[in-house]
């Protein structure tokens, strides 16, 4: 292991070299990264930028060490290798310690149950003294604004934010000489990626230390990086780097290119479909009304023989759901938005207050959205979940579409309208499972309309999403509306807010509501 | 779920003993219990038991919310082998198949007495052992693998998290037309194929898990230990209770007569 310290104890950023390098994963017909040639300077902070398929995510798992035994689906085997990539001028794997990883999952980026054990893990893998380790730990964690905490704080407690933090700090209790960060804010409300960005440029600006950032949201990173380098998909005759310089140039030069990639360059919001007309507040039939609704995710529990009566994490909320309206569900995060998306949308109980569907709605199946059959509920009232792999049932993304057609008896002509409208035509006989983070996006938005729902819900539609795939949605969203549906969204994005148009229902954190 | 399993606030003496010791202590008592079906061993330990959860910081309310399913489960299997073991001496209850005699009833409180028995030091032990603080002392004590039991407590750490994801995945999936309510088949094929949901979530946790575990340096050879698992004094205390407690149960019973090895009939 070569060490990552002199011996006054700071830190020796790391160099990065690429030759030729390239990588194909196992089972995959196309290498996921082709001909890079890439060399970083100790010290140096580079955003990494390129469409979905350009293989970020893959180099910075190979400087990691950690390509090769694991892929994303869990699947060991036979992927190969060309070129040379190198780290301090060995391979990554022989470089154990030297780089630290964060990914975009706060809670796999969490190991330990305790906050500072959680810390210490990497220091301990290192097999760094005992004695050196605490100092370390408490070190870190005021770097990363985390030094209130008690040690055994339970990591369970934290917030999306402060997970990611707190990785941040086990990752510099290893004093790394290579900070890899993949999409690290991608799932975060914006006080948790503001959050996470100035806890990584107070740790850079202390220990010196070499960086490689992925992440659509250019914004975010461009003042803490001074260089950009735009990947492309890997093939035989283009280079895998397809821009590189300071990021001032890069983003001047290549503004529209980027911004055609659907990354998000500073300042642009892709410009979406309008309504035909915006109806006013009111108009527009009345579906589905919240009454000072008291919304939880918890289940009445028992503690033996005794009922626990459930805290609502939200109270006293009422909100209407017009034909052709838009309402998005907005506020900090911990205010409950999913949960009373999820309650108005018939899939949680309500603990107080009530949810009722006028008759245009509920077409003779009751008035309460939460005991129609799910049959019912997918003709009626179509929720898109933040995270799409959970509503995946099927093999086929073709499967996946005809599914609620199918069990409705009915509907599956539009199917076809769909795939085309959604751009998944090509994929019809894909593994769903498969798919890139924005063809499972439209994927997941496509199926539930496949029921023709007369409301569509959806939960943070825009996490994680390129340009592109945001102003798709927008896009679709807006045609909808106009064709009568209802849209109702949970969102922290005010530009997708603004391209929706209509009602806004801001959700404060309940202890700050009045009871 | 997840918050049952740190114990952040339990300041309790046995809280402050050595993993290790514990156990040891409880797999002494069970290992006595086990021997044999007897009243009087059985009750000789759940005295002592009873007696030492204070020091565990277990009060009987909490002790019934922890462990109510295994007190459920002891008082039913002393019911059951009180009406259905093979009729000895007085004939007590007569209804039809069910009968109890003295000598089930006298089998199936000793049945009771040792489910009881046996079931509350292992709610003792973890209510008063954190997990971390177990994987230490199984891993530096215990001399076990590294690897397999930090891998395994990691895991751990995720099943509470797969417990939330059960619900998301199931209300993911009514919102699909997928109904987990009907007839029993249509119940028995939704919550199958929310478990391969489930399973399809965890192996994806799993493997992130996986790379987050390996790009912190995990797998190598050597590695140290921030936190030192040791034993004290108080751990040669625990051990002896345990051996005491075992003792005093195995020298009434045999006193009394009533020591009855299982697997030699009664």
């Amino acid at each position: 292991m070569a060490p990552s310290q002199d011996a006054s104890g700071t830190v020796q950023p790391a160099a990065i070299a690429a030759r030729g390098w390239g990588w194909r994963h196992a089972g995959r017909a196309k290498p996921a990264v082709h001909g890079l040639d890439l060399d970083i300077a100790p010290g140096e902070r580079v955003l990494l930028l390129g469409p979905s398929g350009a293989g970020k995510s893959t180099l910075l798992h190979a400087l990691a060490g950690v390509l090769g035994d694991i892929n994303d689906d869990g699947e060991a085997g036979d992927a190969d290798e060309s070129g040379s990539l190198l780290v301090d001028g060995a391979p990554p794997r022989a470089r154990r310690g030297r780089a630290g990883l964060m990914q975009q999952d706060p809670e796999t980026q969490v190991v330990l149950s305790r906050v500072g054990d959680d810390v210490a893990f990497g220091a301990e893998n290192l097999a760094v003294p005992r004695d050196a380790i605490w100092p370390r730990v408490h070190e870190a964690l005021a770097d990363v604004g985390l030094a209130h905490l008690p040690l055994d704080h339970p990591t369970s407690a934290l917030s999306g934010g402060q997970k990611q933090r707190l990785a941040l700090a086990g990752i510099l209790a290893m004093r790394p000489g290579l900070i890899l960060l993949d999409e690290p804010t991608a799932n975060l409300d914006p006080d948790g990626v503001l959050e996470v960005r100035d806890a990584v440029a107070r740790s850079l600006d202390k220990t010196g230390a070499t960086l490689v950032v992925v992440e659509h949201r250019v914004s975010v990173w461009k003042d803490l990086v001074d260089r950009i380098v735009v990947l492309q998909p890997g093939s035989a005759a283009d280079p895998a780097v397809l821009l590189d310089g300071p990021p001032d140039r890069v983003l001047t030069e290549a503004r529209s290119m980027l911004a055609a990639a659907g990354v998000w360059v500073p300042g642009y919001v892709p410009a979406t479909r309008a309504r035909a007309a915006v109806p006013a507040p009111g108009a527009g039939s009345l579906l589905l009304a919240a009454e000072q609704l008291g919304v939880s995710r918890e289940r009445p529990r028992r503690k033996g023989f005794r009922k626990i009566p459930l805290v609502p994490v939200q109270e006293g909320v009422s909100a209407q759901v017009r034909a052709g309206q838009a309402l998005a569900i907005t506020g900090a995060n911990g205010a409950g938005k999913s949960t009373f998306a999820l309650t108005l949308a018939g899939l949680l109980e309500p603990v107080s207050g009530k949810v009722s569907a006028t008759l245009d709605l509920s077409r003779g199946a009751g008035i309460d959205p939460y005991k129609w059959k799910a049959e019912q509920l997918i003709s009626r009232v179509g929720t898109v979940f933040q995270e799409p792999e959970h509503q995946f049932v099927t093999g086929k993304v073709l499967d996946e579409l005809l599914f609620g057609p199918r069990h409705l008896g009915h509907g599956e002509d539009r199917v076809e309208e769909l795939l085309e409208r959604l751009r998944l035509t090509q994929l019809v006989d894909a593994n769903p499972y498969t798919l890139s983070g924005g063809e499972k996006r439209r994927l997941s938005v496509a199926t539930v309309l496949a029921a023709s729902p007369q409301v569509l819900i959806l939960d943070e539609p825009t996490f994680g999403q390129d340009a592109n795939t945001w102003a798709e949605l927008a896009s679709f969203l807006s045609e909808l509306l106009d064709g009568g549906t209802a849209v109702v969204a949970v969102t922290h994005d005010a530009e997708f807010t603004e391209a929706l148009g209509g009602a806004e229902l801001r959700m404060a954190v309940a202890e700050a509501v009045a009871p | 779920m997840r918050q049952q399993l740190t114990l952040s606030g339990n300041h309790a003496l046995l809280a402050r003993a050595n993993p290790l010791s514990k156990f040891a202590a409880v797999l002494l008592i069970t290992a006595v219990l086990a021997l044999s079906i007897d009243w009087v061993s059985a009750s000789v330990a759940l005295v002592f038991e009873l007696l030492l959860f204070p020091l565990a910081g277990l009060t009987l309310s909490l002790l019934w919310q922890r462990g109510w399913p295994l007190i459920l489960a002891a008082a039913v299997g002393g019911w059951s082998t009180a009406i259905l073991a093979p009729d000895s001496g007085r004939i007590l209850l007569d209804a039809g198949i069910w009968t109890m005699s003295e000598g089930s009833l006298q089998l199936g409180i000793g049945f009771l007495l040792r489910g009881f028995a046996i079931a509350l030091p292992a709610v003792l032990l973890m209510s008063c052992t954190d997990p971390t603080d177990l994987a230490d002392a199984l891993a530096q004590k215990a001399r076990l693998p590294h690897r397999f039991v930090l891998g395994t407590l990691a895991a751990m750490r995720l099943v509470g998290l797969m417990a939330e994801e059960w619900q998301t995945i199931g209300m993911a999936r009514r919102a699909r037309g997928v109904g987990a309510r009907g007839s029993l088949g249509q119940r028995v094929k939704a919550t199958l194929g929310q478990s391969f949901g489930l399973l399809v979530q965890a192996i994806r946790r799993a493997s992130r898990l996986a790379v987050t575990m390996e790009a912190r340096g995990f797998g190598g050879g050597r590695r140290t230990w921030a936190r030192v698992s040791t034993f004290s004094p108080l751990d040669l205390w625990v051990v002896a209770g345990g051996v005491l407690v075992a003792g005093l149960a195995l020298f009434a019973a045999v006193t009394a007569g009533t020591w009855n090895m299982v697997w030699l009939g009664s």
